[in-house]
């Protein structure tokens, strides 16, 4: 029993296996199970917000608000003119009225195909850059040839979209450091157990000359192979359920749904995830066996 | 010869009750034996236990391989323990571990290679008479087999201080002589050996051994230098 990281095959005999409990397993499969579960929707959810990002940025949409129908189409063709001979401006394309009127349909029903209502003419603009001031351009040059005009950008509208997608990222995050640090507690917990419960042969080892290193080697080591076993079982079992989930999501149709999925990468950080919890209740079991033991003599 | 340990107006209290040893003042010296008697509760087991540190006095003085052993940094107590042999009234074997791993301990708590712990156990167990038991637990072991076990255990790293509480409680007279027998061996090649007991048979067995008598938490010859047959507690 030297000062080893890892115990010999004789050491690891010196804790009476017998008088082991699987329990600190089955505790450590289902953390991880949630652990996996709330990383993956943080991960997801970091994806889809990325994606959604990308896809507003620098997407605005102008508006003509001429009342006059004759006007308002002029000024729309001014301005689609005007904006795609922008160097800012990537594409520049017209919203067709049908297709404005399909999108009032739950509001206004049969009334929104009516031609005299005065729909504002749209035009969706992509620039390359979406920086206030390529915005701010665009606008001008708008406002220049079409007086009625007005330019949104589509990420105001989607902010409150994305700004709960940033909570729920955040919120994952938090939960996995609050399971990491359950995690901590209950090692704490298990080894404090463990050394009352082989405080007997602990004496004894003290007795014969051993370091307080040696002892907390031989839980340590135990502690994390319980992690590591039932880290690897809650892993499976959690990575099941996001696929299944993943799987009714892509059944959903949605395009902003189907954004959040899981890349190569963050399939590689869920699965290192029991790992470094094995790694995280070794060094919880040395700390809390070093500690415990610095009380005795 | 020179002192290995050196005790001085040393007082050991457990908890707020009375003393349990009171005002001992000796020293051991080195490669001596020593029989340390008296009655039952007379304080031979508090006094092994400061011997081995697993008790450090309520007040006085230890010296111990030169240093002081009261202050001895926490983490410097694994050396000096390494170096005494401890035999348990109680034996303390591992239950779960054979008496082959049980006497291999020390050599593997002090970080002796596994290709060099086989042969050292092998001799010891042979020199206890328990070759053939290699294998056993404890729990199958009978007492005198435990105790021979225990001694094994005690003397396998070569320590400079064996410390034996009645080593020879559990064995038949031709046994306990055997042991003996072992101890004698071991002091002559300079071990120091401690041996509490209240088997009077024992004490004229080793004829150079000193004797040391606990009455009440005292020590009644400080010298150390009486030998058998003892006076009686007022001489």
């Amino acid at each position: 029993m030297s000062v080893r990281l890892i115990a010999s095959a004789a050491d690891r005999r010196l804790l009476d296996e017998s008088r082991r409990t699987r329990s600190m397993t089955w505790i450590m499969a289902i953390m991880l199970f949630l652990t996996v579960l709330a990383a993956a929707l943080g991960l997801a959810t970091l994806r889809g917000a990325g994606l959604l990002d990308r896809q507003l940025a620098g997407r605005l949409t102008v508006q003509i608000v001429e009342p006059d129908a004759v006007k308002r189409d002029a000024e729309a063709a001014r301005a689609l003119d005007a904006v795609r001979a922008m160097p800012e401006v990537a594409k520049a394309v017209p919203v067709d009225r049908a297709e404005l009127s399909r999108l009032l349909g739950p509001w206004l029903g049969a009334d929104g195909a009516d031609p005299d209502l005065p729909i504002p003419a749209m035009i969706d603009v992509d620039l390359g850059q979406g920086t206030d001031a390529a915005v701010a351009h665009v606008s001008a040059v708008a406002r220049a040839v079409a007086p009625t005009v007005r330019v949104d950008r589509q990420e105001a509208w989607m902010s409150p979209v994305a700004r709960f997608m940033d909570t729920l990222v955040l919120f994952a995050g938090g939960l996995v450091l609050l399971m990491a640090a359950a995690t901590g507690a209950v090692v704490i917990l298990a080894a404090r157990a463990g050394l009352e419960t082989h405080r007997s042969t602990i004496d004894v080892l003290h007795m014969l000359g051993s370091t307080d290193v040696q002892v907390a080697r031989l839980f340590q080591r135990r502690i994390a192979i319980d992690t590591l076993i039932g880290g690897v079982l809650g892993t499976i079992c959690a990575v099941g359920a996001v696929l299944f989930a993943g799987l009714q999501l892509s059944l959903l149709g949605s395009d902003m749904l189907n954004g959040l999925a899981l890349e190569q990468r963050d399939w590689i950080a869920l699965a290192l995830l029991p790992v470094l919890f094995a790694l995280l209740a070794t060094i919880a079991a040395r700390a809390s066996v070093l500690s415990a033991l610095r009380k005795t003599l | 010869m020179a002192n290995i340990v050196q005790f001085e107006n040393v007082g050991l209290r457990y908890g707020t009750g009375a003393e349990t040893l009171s005002d001992l003042s000796f020293t051991l010296a080195s490669g001596a034996f020593y029989f340390l008697t008296g009655a039952s509760g007379a304080g031979k087991t508090s006094l092994l236990k400061l011997l081995y540190l697993a008790q450090r006095p309520t007040r006085g003085a230890i010296r111990l391989f030169g240093e002081d052993a009261v202050t001895l940094p926490r983490r410097r107590l694994p050396g000096f323990r390494r170096r005494i042999g401890v035999v348990f009234q109680d034996f303390r074997l591992l239950p779960h571990l054979s008496a082959y791993d049980n006497i291999a301990l020390p050599l593997r708590v002090s970080g002796v290679p596994e290709s060099d712990v086989q042969a050292p156990v092998r001799e010891m167990l042979a020199w206890v008479g328990l070759e053939n038991r290699v294998d056993a637990k404890p729990p199958t072991l009978s007492g005198g087999e435990q105790q021979r076990v225990a001694i094994a255990r005690a003397v396998i790293g070569r320590p400079e201080i064996l410390v034996a509480d009645e080593p020879t409680g559990n064995v038949d007279p031709d046994m306990a002589e055997r042991l003996l027998h072992l101890f004698d061996s071991l002091n002559r090649l300079g071990t120091t050996v401690v041996v509490a007991t209240h088997d009077f048979h024992l004490l004229g067995r080793i004829q150079s051994a000193h004797m040391m008598r606990l009455d009440n938490g005292r020590l009644l010859d400080p010298t150390g230098s009486l030998r058998f047959p003892p006076p009686g507690p007022k001489a």
